[in-house]
């Protein structure tokens, strides 16, 4: 199943200090659903203020994407830049 | 999406030097920034500003202004519209509306020596100059304070009684300047050092500098009787703009356009407002167009800078120089409101290398300066300071070379970042490797002189982006784009357009586009529109080059699939069809009898954008009576994917190097014990010059394309200014014989150091 970990410690806010554990969602969308389901809140933050490193490519406001059966997926904050 | 690596195809126009597009207009001074728009019964406006570092704003009287002759509108924070909610995509995070509003006009506190509390709009500046000294304020000053580690302090001035440290269990009781906590790492970092056979140690200062734009803030706003507004400014993203201002007054999006002007240079300063709101909340009181044009002080005291930052950084590693571990804590200014790159700055820290221990603790504090905002790689020069300054006490320590320290330490594809990406399509490796080849390394340093290395990171981002390419019925052709040119995009996106034409670039221009012409668009930073706007303006061509083939098959009565496209000429290959080949100004001359005009727009989000690594090399002397340090030679190498403008891409490693140099040796905020600024000038504040600096020598690896772009590109204005801060402070440590541990190194720094 695919692994969601996170460096951030606002989502530790959210899990009750879990920072990693997997899920079956097979796409971003689904992700971002499943997230909110288990800890309220995280789905919506996760949307609108993370990115996902997904296999190490970085994915940003990407709801379709694919999220592998072993994926190892990993909560980032956004990047923008200067 | 093609390939980026575009293997065996030879390209003709991307890798050329085409003359840049925007020149003429820039030398002539034909160019229209932002302070040169003017309209019929335009009014002056004003900014009253504060000038206290802290305090509570007991009243505001407007009345004895607003009877001055010729004074048409007055605002407050309380003609924005109390409930600005929300974010907007912005610079380096998110920017919360409601301290974005906050900052533009103060509401209930002001929190820095310039904040705005209250603006005029008058039919003259000095009518309105006069209106300023009429606006009455009572304040109750408040204890100030400044520097980032007394903003931590327990008994500390707390700037906002809401602020409850984020990122710390339980949550906080009371309220603190450290807005958040931030952590991440990974493996053993304790065992590590227990493993060491050799450790270095330090902490590291750098002072807040400014982006130092040439161009100060400059708008013109007018709102219309039908509802419909109108703003002209200089910004790197007209769309963000739009958002910021229809946030902050309450507005539909769909009732203002803004309308990018040329901008005078950004990096990453230009990506909030200040000035904007102001202007068309004047001019919706009054009914006039305003324009406000910042003065250069103003800049300086109100408009953000980067993070000042406090580091400190130990490294674990074997004999032969293998780093194990490492640890870091960075406490970086935000100004007065939340919001600082530290987190930006953990992430990058430690970039360049396959670290197999790590741990990482930033802080987010607030204090009485202005809010920071987005400035080149925002967050990771600070931390490459300390990094890059620790490596180099490591290779003395060992007695190594410091750029094999660097080659044996350097990530390789397919090793994790410390934020969970694996590193891909990487040429650290290479780009280390040339310099150590370049010319410049290989010459021994010069009697009296001095040599630093140092490498850096940037992500690069891809995100939102819109294009369009339209075909004149001359067969000539126009890219319209969503982003404003900050840095030669201008030339990219039509260079990257007329080769997939197949077209000379002479025969495609670019414009940029209003809110209203084109699809939305991200803003222009995190060195993303090459990338991404550039992936949008292919794919726009791409869907050009289908038509016209679809076209000709028509005209030919023949099938698509019969029709090649090469050179900007359609072919005919059914061997039952004698038909001559039609160029792009035959079909487009009868593009009516065909289908009609022939154009296409894509809106995309882009994924995919490769990370950058750079490495510098500076060499420098220092004049032992004043401590003036002179950078004397300079190379910077960078991993370019592929350079689509080679010479605009040199000039973004030239610009972030000369940056970087400034912050170095001179740039800082100087505050006097009230907490007022002392230097909010050019004068005073020293930028390097062209007489200043060396020829910045350049070298491009292009050994890696991005196969995420269709020809390679990777976003190159951030990493530039990374290395730049410990090359030279390598290099001025040699000198001095000791480790330079706080920036700027100014002369009177140097010389203290230099006599101890």
């Amino acid at each position: 199943m695919p692994r969601v970990t996170s460096i951030s410690g606002r989502v530790a806010d959210f899990t009750g200090g879990v920072s990693a554990f997997e899920v079956e969602a097979r796409t971003v969308r689904a992700l971002i659903r499943e997230l909110e389901a288990r800890f309220p809140g995280l789905g919506e933050f996760v949307e609108d203020q993370m990115a996902l490193a997904i296999d190490g490519e970085i994915f940003q406001d990407a709801l379709g994407a694919g999220i592998g059966a072993d994926s190892e997926i990993v909560l980032i904050p956004k990047i923008a830049g200067g | 999406m093609s390939d980026g690596n575009q293997g065996g195809v030879k390209l003709k126009v991307v890798g050329q030097r085409p003359v840049r597009p925007d020149g003429v207009d820039k030398v002539t001074g034909r160019a229209q920034f932002g302070a040169d728009f003017h309209l019929p019964g335009m009014l002056t406006g004003r900014i009253k500003r504060s000038p206290h570092a802290h305090a509570r704003i007991v009243s505001i009287d407007t009345s004895a202004a607003e009877k001055l002759a010729g004074v048409k509108a007055i605002v407050t924070s309380a003609d924005f519209d109390a409930g600005a909610a929300g974010e907007v995509e912005a610079g380096e995070s998110h920017a919360a509306m409601k301290e974005v509003a906050a900052n533009c006009l103060a509401h209930g506190k002001v929190l820095y020596q310039g904040h705005a509390v209250a603006a005029v709009a008058a039919t003259q500046p000095e009518i309105a100059a006069e209106a300023l000294d009429l606006i009455e304020i009572i304040y109750e000053v408040l204890p100030h304070v400044i520097d980032v580690e007394a903003a931590m302090a327990p008994d500390s001035p707390v700037l906002h009684d809401d602020m409850f440290t984020k990122g710390v269990t339980p949550k906080p009781g009371k309220a603190s300047n450290v807005a958040a906590r931030h952590v991440m790492g990974r493996g053993d970092v304790a065992a590590a050092f227990k493993a060491a056979e050799v450790t270095v140690e330090g902490r590291y200062e750098t002072a807040a500098v400014h982006q130092g734009y040439i161009e100060p803030h400059a708008c013109v706003a007018s709102w219309g009787a039908d509802g419909q507004s109108t703003i002209w400014c200089s910004s790197q993203g007209q769309f963000l703009v739009r958002a910021m201002v229809a946030k902050i007054l309450n507005m539909p999006l769909s009732d203002i356009k803004v309308i990018p002007a040329e901008i005078g240079g950004g990096f990453g300063g230009k990506t909030t407002v200040y000035l904007e709101p102001v202007a068309l909340a004047l001019s919706r009181k009054c009914g006039r167009p305003v324009k406000i044009v910042m003065s250069r002080e103003e800049v300086f005291l109100a408009s953000g800078p980067t993070s000042g930052a406090v580091m400190d950084v130990r490294l674990a590693a074997t004999k032969t120089g293998k780093i194990i571990g490492a640890e870091m804590t960075l406490k970086y200014q935000a100004g007065a409101f939340q919001g600082s790159p530290v987190n930006l700055g953990c992430m990058t820290a430690f970039a360049c290398y396959d670290v197999e221990a790590l741990a990482l603790v930033g802080y987010d504090v607030v204090s009485n300066r202005p809010k920071v905002a987005a400035y080149r790689a925002p967050g990771a020069p600070m931390a490459a300071f300390a990094v890059e300054s620790a490596i180099d006490d490591l290779a003395l320590k060992l007695g190594m070379d410091p750029i094999d320290l660097r080659l044996l330490n350097a990530v390789r594809d397919g090793a994790k970042t410390v934020y969970g990406a694996t590193v891909r399509y990487s040429a650290l490796v290479e780009t280390l490797e040339a310099i150590k080849a370049s010319p410049h390394y290989r010459t021994p340093v010069g009697n009296g002189q001095a040599r630093g290395v140092a490498a850096g990171f940037w992500f690069n981002v891809g995100g939102e982006s819109s294009a369009a390419v339209h075909v004149d019925e001359d067969g000539g052709v126009t890219v319209v784009s969503s982003n404003p040119d900050i840095g030669g995009s201008r030339a990219s996106m039509a260079m990257m357009a007329a080769e997939t034409l197949g077209l000379p670039i002479e025969r495609v221009r670019c414009t940029v586009a209003d809110t209203t012409s084109i699809g939305y668009s991200g803003s222009t930073g995190g060195s993303r529109v090459t990338f991404a706007t550039g992936m949008a303006v292919v794919e726009a061509a791409q869907k050009v080059v289908a038509d016209l083939k679809r076209r000709a098959a028509q005209t030919w009565e023949c099938d698509v699939g019969h029709v090649d496209w090469k050179d900007g000429v359609a072919t005919c290959t059914d061997p039952s069809k004698d038909v001559k080949p039609l160029s792009m100004k035959a079909i487009a001359g009868k593009s009516a009898k065909t289908g009609g005009p022939i154009a296409a727009e894509i809106s995309l989000n882009a994924q995919g954008a490769a990370a950058g690594y750079g490495v510098h090399v500076c060499d420098l002397e220092i004049d032992a009576e004043t401590g003036r340090t002179t950078v004397v030679r300079y190379t910077a190498a960078q991993d370019v994917g592929r350079a689509i403008h080679p010479a605009y891409v040199e000039g973004q490693l030239q610009g972030g190097a000369a940056q970087g140099i400034g912050w170095a040796l001179n740039e800082e905020y100087v505050y006097g014990k009230s907490g007022l600024l002392e230097n909010p000038s050019f004068l005073d504040y020293r930028m390097p010059v062209a007489s200043d600096l060396p020829m910045i020598d350049t070298i491009l690896i292009e050994t890696k394309p991005n196969p995420r772009h269709p020809y390679g590109a990777k976003g190159v204005g951030e990493v530039p200014i990374v290395p730049p801060l410990a090359a030279v402070g390598n290099a001025v440590s040699r000198i001095v014989g000791k480790r330079m541990r706080s920036l700027p190194m100014s002369p009177a720094k140097v010389l203290a150091e230099m006599s101890k």
